[in-house]
């Protein structure tokens, strides 16, 4: 491909735009104490921290694959009255502010919410400062991503193999299993890791829904949170080991998400 | 075995309307122009598209009626389908494609992955069990589609335009393996093309269909020496005129007689081989009965031979050789006079 | 009253020009209007203020209506990681005198705070009390769902002392971020029982219940206010610290449940 002159207005926007994220990324990298970093990561506080994160956000991961997939494939492939409506309330929790998303979740699952409170006299369970919290919290503002890639994906794909697969006797689960699934493959593994990454990252609703307290639900964004206020340059490795992990998932998602579907 | 339909759907700007049987024994080639509604119709029968009414019957056994509410969906159709680029599984091996439709009805992954082999013996490929799709030629994808769709051992064989896919070489070569696998299958075979060389060279019998409708069916031979419509004419190269007989001429509604030999009575159509038609740049004098003046509208050289459009009472296409041609000192546009001797004019019913 | 009053404002400023400030006064003269005052202060105060220093921003406002007031409640950690990351405020009120010395250390006031207030811990619940919570020690029976401050805001320490000079030991459920997070949680129904201070639960009026702990047990929160370095408007950032410890100022605050300064 031969490359395309630059117009310099072109250039110089994208230049700024560029540097728009690579300074604060930058300063990361400069601000963290190298030095105490082995000791920030080791803290029983931060291994607490960062164990609780990994279970919470694969967990979150793995419901919204569950849950996630099915109504993707609804949006992809079922026409019904209000279908529109119905994917832009399941897509919400993406440009809605996390903290909103958290006080939804406490008036619907919280001890006195709408399906909280039948939960809580029947069953005796609750929701919010527990793990399974938190994961709810995760679930809710992550498993949006999944759901529009994966819709995408069903949506660019060429449906006639489908057809193929019914000719040579595939039942309809064994065309979704064998045949749309491994053919959406890159959309569906772009989806997750997109979920998961947000989830990891997730603050506003955990720290509403869930609460925080170390171990139970004091995910790894809540503790960089706190230990801005007591130890600052321990934040700042924590903030970094954050930002590789995403930046790692980013990298090796590129040219799928770019849609090599 | 057989297989009985009667399909009436409508796609879009299309209505269909089809109803033929095929027999035992029989290859039966579905012939026809572009949009004519061939595909459609093989997919109806494969039940991908469901029929506005109709029915479809393999070997007394309904597939769909319907009258009575009936359905088999495709998957519980024994059908085999051959798809006009193939579809073959783009992240499974060769292997895996052809055992797709085995393991799919329950063989065990052994069974299946040796009757897979069998197969791709059978269109010598075996040595690229492992590969995959994309790693074969045009030609040996279509091998590869054509043992997938057989090794289920279906009952009936269905084939889109088995060999559009592929280049002009290639064809010729696959069209003679083609020929060889379906006279080997020993179920119902219908292919769909619109290519009539590759009709002719792999049918018993020919249903030739336009915009949606039967217009002709026959053994090639029969579809051949008597067109029955523009378009087959047009395929086989021949002029092609109806009207009605008496009595040694053929009356065209809203234009001349021609005089045919052997013209008696009724509807019928008249067909003149473009070779006997002499053109003329003055009106000829002799023997033949037919004679018209026109206007040449078009000049086509094919290879050794020349075609001539002429349109004028009558329009026919005559062919002469390229030495005639210029000695006639005719272009485009150019006034002739053309005639063909009523002996040379073909007559059948309509 | 008024010269006296007039002299204090301004000597105020001129301190405030050399960089020192005016010394601990238990009770001034309340301010009236002085036709230099004028322009926006930022006040960052800790969230058990966030009633108390509402209203005194409204009152002190009306005294003077060249100037405006705008307030920035939270947790008193989180409002010295603010400042100290370089948000601009003119005051800042905290809950403890131990981050009020951080920040002095830390080079970010501008002279010496003033105490204002005191403040003291009670027991929150829901309106009611349905769960029947007595003092410290019911906050560890079995049912009784709890949640506190973390342990670097002030009013989380302080529960940490409180419940260890009653000898109780029990584990929250969660570590809130400040008093009003907890409050929170009370009146939607999330949690059964809460440490904050008194005046929260005032403040909250009848959408929480309150359980008072005994003063054996209790422990005094000391408030204190300065005017920050970093301040772009001195006169009114001074102004305003002298209203709050005022006799207008502290009768407001006593009003709403404090303890008076001294």
């Amino acid at each position: 491909m031969r490359r395309e002159r630059v117009p310099i207005i072109v250039a110089a926007l994208a230049a700024i735009g560029a540097a728009f994220f690579i300074l604060p990324l930058l300063g990361l990298v400069v601000r963290s104490p190298w030095g105490d970093a082995v000791k920030a990561l080791t803290a029983p506080e931060t291994i607490e921290a960062l164990k609780l994160s990994l279970f919470a956000s694969l967990s979150a991961t793995a419901v919204g694959l569950v849950l996630g997939v099915p109504l993707a494939w609804v949006y992809a492939r079922v026409e019904f009255p209000g279908r529109d409506v119905l994917r832009a309330l399941t897509t919400l929790p993406m440009v809605l502010p996390p903290v909103v998303g958290g006080i939804a979740l406490l008036l619907a699952f919280g001890r006195r919410g709408l399906f909280g409170s039948w939960l809580d006299t029947t069953f005796g369970i609750t929701l919010p400062f527990t793990t399974a919290g938190v994961v709810m919290a995760e679930t809710f503002v992550a498993m949006p991503f999944l759901i529009l890639t994966v819709e995408a994906g069903l949506r660019s794909m060429d449906r006639r193999y489908e057809e193929a697969a019914r000719t040579l006797g595939a039942s309809r689960w064994r065309v979704f299993t064998r045949v749309t699934l491994p053919l959406i493959g890159p959309s569906l593994f772009a989806g997750a890791a997109l979920c998961w990454a947000r989830a990891l990252g997730e603050f506003g609703a955990t720290i509403t829904f869930a609460g925080n307290f170390p171990g139970v639900t004091q995910t790894m964004p809540l503790a960089v949170y706190l230990q801005l206020e007591t130890n600052q340059e321990s934040s700042f490795i924590l903030s970094l080991v954050l930002l590789l992990i995403s930046l790692v998932v980013l990298i090796g998602l590129r040219d799928r998400w770019l849609g090599s579907a | 075995m057989s297989l009985d339909a009667a399909v009436r759907l409508t796609l879009g700007p299309l209505d269909l309307d089809m109803e033929f049987a095929i027999e035992e024994g029989e290859v039966v080639a579905l012939l026809g122009p572009n949009g004519a509604g061939k595909t459609s119709l093989l997919r109806a029968v494969a039940g991908l598209v469901p029929l506005k009414s109709g029915h479809v019957r393999l070997d007394g056994q309904i597939l769909e009626d319907t009258g009575s509410g009936q359905y088999v969906p495709t998957e519980r159709r024994p059908i085999g389908f051959v798809f006009q680029d193939y579809l073959l599984f783009p992240h499974l091996s060769v292997l895996d494609n052809v055992a797709f439709g085995l393991r799919s009805r329950g063989t065990s992954r052994r069974e299946a992955a040796d009757k897979a082999l069998k197969w791709l013996d059978r269109v010598g490929l075996n040595i690229y069990a492992r590969a995959k799709p994309a790693e074969l030629s045009g030609g040996q994808r279509q091998r590869v589609a054509l043992a997938r769709a057989l090794a289920a051992n279906p009952r009936l064989l269905l084939l889109d335009e088995p060999l559009a896919a592929l280049d002009v070489t290639t064809r010729a070569e696959v069209r003679r393996d083609l020929k060889h696998h379906l006279a080997t299958f020993q179920g119902i075979r219908l292919l769909v093309t619109h290519d009539p060389l590759e009709a002719v060279a792999l049918a018993d019998r020919l249903i030739v269909m336009e915009n949606g409708h039967l217009v002709q069916t026959g053994t090639p031979a029969e579809v051949t020496e008597r067109p029955r419509s523009q378009y087959v004419a047009d395929l086989v190269g021949v002029n092609l005129l109806r009207g009605h007989a008496e009595h040694g001429s053929v009356h065209i509604p809203g234009g001349p007689s021609v005089a045919a030999a052997g013209a008696e009575s009724g509807e019928v159509f008249a067909v003149i081989h473009p070779r006997a038609v002499a053109i003329y740049r003055n009106r000829p004098e002799g023997s033949p009965r037919n004679v018209w003046p026109g206007r040449a509208s078009g000049i086509e050289l094919l290879g050794d031979r020349v075609r001539v459009r002429i349109d004028g009472e009558v329009r026919v296409v005559a062919e002469v050789t390229p030495a005639a041609l210029k000695e006639l000192d005719l272009d485009e546009g150019g006034e002739v006079w053309l005639s063909f001797k009523a002996t040379d004019v073909g007559v059948y019913p309509a | 009253m008024r010269s006296r009053v007039s002299w204090f404002v301004v000597a105020a400023a001129l301190l405030a020009a050399c960089g020192s400030s005016p010394s601990t006064a238990a009770s001034s003269p309340s301010p009236t209007p002085s036709p230099t005052l004028s322009g926006n202060i930022s006040v960052f105060a800790a969230a058990s203020l966030t009633a108390s220093f509402t209203a005194l921003g409204t009152s002190f406002q009306a005294a003077n209506p060249g100037v405006t007031v705008k307030f920035n409640y939270a947790g008193t950690p989180t409002l010295v990681t603010q400042i100290e990351q370089g948000a601009p405020a003119d005051v800042f009120a905290s809950a403890d005198t131990a981050n009020m010395d951080k920040m002095t250390a830390d080079g970010f006031t501008a002279g010496a705070s003033l105490v204002f207030a005191h403040n003291q811990l009670e027991i929150v619940v829901a309106p009611g009390n349905p769960k029947g919570i007595t003092g410290l020690a019911d906050l560890a029976k079995s049912g009784v769902l709890y949640i506190t401050e973390g342990p670097t805001v002030p009013a989380g320490k302080y529960a940490l002392q409180a419940l260890k000079a009653a000898g109780v030991t029990v584990t929250p459920k969660s570590l809130e971020t400040s008093v009003t997070a907890v409050i929170s949680k009370i009146e939607l129904g999330e949690a059964d029982a809460g440490i904050v201070y008194t005046t929260d639960v005032t403040a909250a009026g009848s959408k929480v219940a309150g359980v008072p702990i005994p003063a054996a047990q209790n422990v005094i929160a000391t408030y204190p206010i300065v005017v920050l370095k970093g301040t772009t408007n001195a006169a009114a950032a001074y102004a305003f610290t002298s209203y709050v410890v005022s006799v207008t100022g502290q009768s407001t605050l006593t009003s709403f449940g404090f303890l008076p300064a001294t």
